[in-house]
């Protein structure tokens, strides 16, 4: 099992963003779904320990998570925030900043191609990005850290709809190429049928179904 | 260069009609500071004349003991004051508290060391309040900018905190740029210093008739030493107050 959630409740004030939520996360592709405010994204911040939950415990792989250092933690799973935000600088020296922090080596032209950049996008600054160019970016910083597990926030909210389609056939690519597990959040369900096998699906803060893709999302 | 002048409080007094025309242009202006300039004026008669027998009686015991009292209560309520300036930053105060107390150590045990002024009353009283002074607003200016940046940038800092990046790291940026702004508005007044304004010490000497040289030299020796002591305060107040944004998992609070 990728993932375990028991019983995690999380409150900001008086809301509970997340309660008492329990879910299995097997390797491979899942989607978090469920309408805005429905606590998606603050799930995805507790599987890298950006957050931690109030009550209730999470496992990765077998081990509570509480038990793992959150810096080699964050490494391997690593989280693409739903807004671009790159460090001053190029394409690469992002690349570069990643990969360092992980201890890899770093092949710039390898990661910007699974991300669906070209190789000249390294020499490129990031101020000059469009919001779509800047996901991928993201992504292929994220990659740089060759991780086990992508936490992808919304990962084509911001985009329209080409460069939409453009993000997911390279995640669907990516799945493909890489031994590595998606954990997808979307707000479209549609979206969770074309990146995903199963699904965990959030209404208010509780989990709503969970399981294989068309049994959670029915 | 110790001339001496005599002021009366007929002088001081007189010096009043210039806060009275301040008043008139706030009122006929309407930018409603009449209550601020009375309390101003009131407060820097009382604070100053208590201060100035506190000086007088520590000049007269002549012992190093009272000089360290007087100046850890004006590295207290240094910090006090600039707290309040940096109030996004979380438990300020002991960052600042130790900034103010390190920046005045360090300054005057190296004025002293160095040689420049001797450990007597006479010296460390003004030089140790300038350095304070000066320290504390460095300070409160890099916090309130720390505090600004952090809550602007929270998003950029997560995504760094999400490669795995230290709190440290995540917070380079913006520790570096407030303590840039903390410390430049004091390196731009030296840059112009003599030629837009006389700095307070050099006008004080002059007046009191001291040579022109020897003014210039003594402003010369403070300016100098406020370099030193706004870097070191400001350098401690960023470097320790960053961290009361994260928790030991190296999370980003959040605040209320």
């Amino acid at each position: 099992m990728l993932f375990e959630l028991r019983d995690v409740s999380l409150a900001r004030g008086d809301r509970k963003v997340l309660d008492v939520v329990s879910a299995d996360i097997h390797a491979g592709a899942t989607a978090i779904v469920g309408p805005s405010g429905s606590g998606k994204s603050t799930l995805l911040r507790l599987l890298n320990r950006l957050a931690d939950p109030d009550s209730g415990t999470i496992a990765y792989r077998d081990r509570p998570l509480a038990e793992y250092d959150p810096l080699t933690l964050r490494r391997e799973v690593s989280l693409v925030p739903q807004l671009p935000s790159l460090l001053e600088g190029t394409v690469e020296s992002n690349l570069a900043y990643a990969a360092g922090l992980a201890g890899k080596e770093l092949d710039p032209k390898r990661c910007l191609g699974l991300a669906g950049l070209g190789a000249e996008f390294a020499e490129r600054d990031v101020g000059k990005l469009s919001v779509g160019e800047q996901q991928r970016a993201m992504l292929a910083r994220a990659l740089a850290q060759e991780p086990a597990v992508l936490l992808l926030d919304e990962p084509t909210s911001a985009l329209d709809h080409g460069a939409r389609d453009a993000i997911e056939a390279t995640l669907a690519k990516l799945r493909g190429e890489l031994d590595i597990s998606l954990i997808v959040v979307s707000h479209d369900p549609e979206q969770a049928r074309r990146l995903a096998a199963r699904a965990v699906r959030l209404e208010a803060g509780r989990v709503a179904a969970c399981g294989a893709l068309e049994e959670a999302l029915a | 260069m110790s001339t001496s002048i005599h002021v009366s409080l007929g002088q001081v007094a007189a010096a009043l009609a210039l806060v009275a025309l301040a008043a008139a242009i706030s009122f006929w202006r309407r930018t409603d500071l009449e209550g601020d300039i009375a309390v101003a004026t009131v407060r820097s008669l009382v604070q100053l004349t208590a201060i100035g027998y506190a000086i007088k009686l520590i000049f007269e015991a002549d012992t190093i003991w009272l000089v360290l009292v007087l100046l850890s209560v004006m590295v207290v309520f240094g910090a006090i004051t600039a707290r309040s300036r940096a109030k996004k930053v979380p438990s300020a105060f002991w960052p600042l508290l130790i900034g103010l107390a390190i920046a005045a150590a360090s300054t005057l045990g190296l004025v002293v060391a160095l040689g420049i002024f001797e450990a007597t009353p006479r010296y460390l009283v003004p030089v140790g309040g300038m350095m304070i002074g000066n320290a504390m607003t460095a300070s409160a200016v890099a916090l309130n900018r720390l505090g600004d940046e952090v809550s602007e940038s929270r998003a950029a800092i997560e995504a760094t905190l999400a490669l795995g990046a230290t709190a440290r790291e995540a917070a380079a940026p913006f520790v570096r740029r407030a303590l840039r702004s903390g410390t430049i508005a004091l390196i731009d007044s030296t840059k112009t210093t003599g030629l837009i304004f006389f700095p307070g010490t050099m006008v004080g000497m002059l007046l009191a008739g001291a040579e022109p040289t020897d003014a210039v030299r003594l402003q010369l020796i403070l300016l100098y030493a406020l370099l030193g002591s706004t870097a070191i305060a400001a350098l401690i107040a960023t470097g320790l107050a960053y961290r009361n944004f994260f928790t030991p998992a190296q999370q980003l609070r959040e605040l209320g």
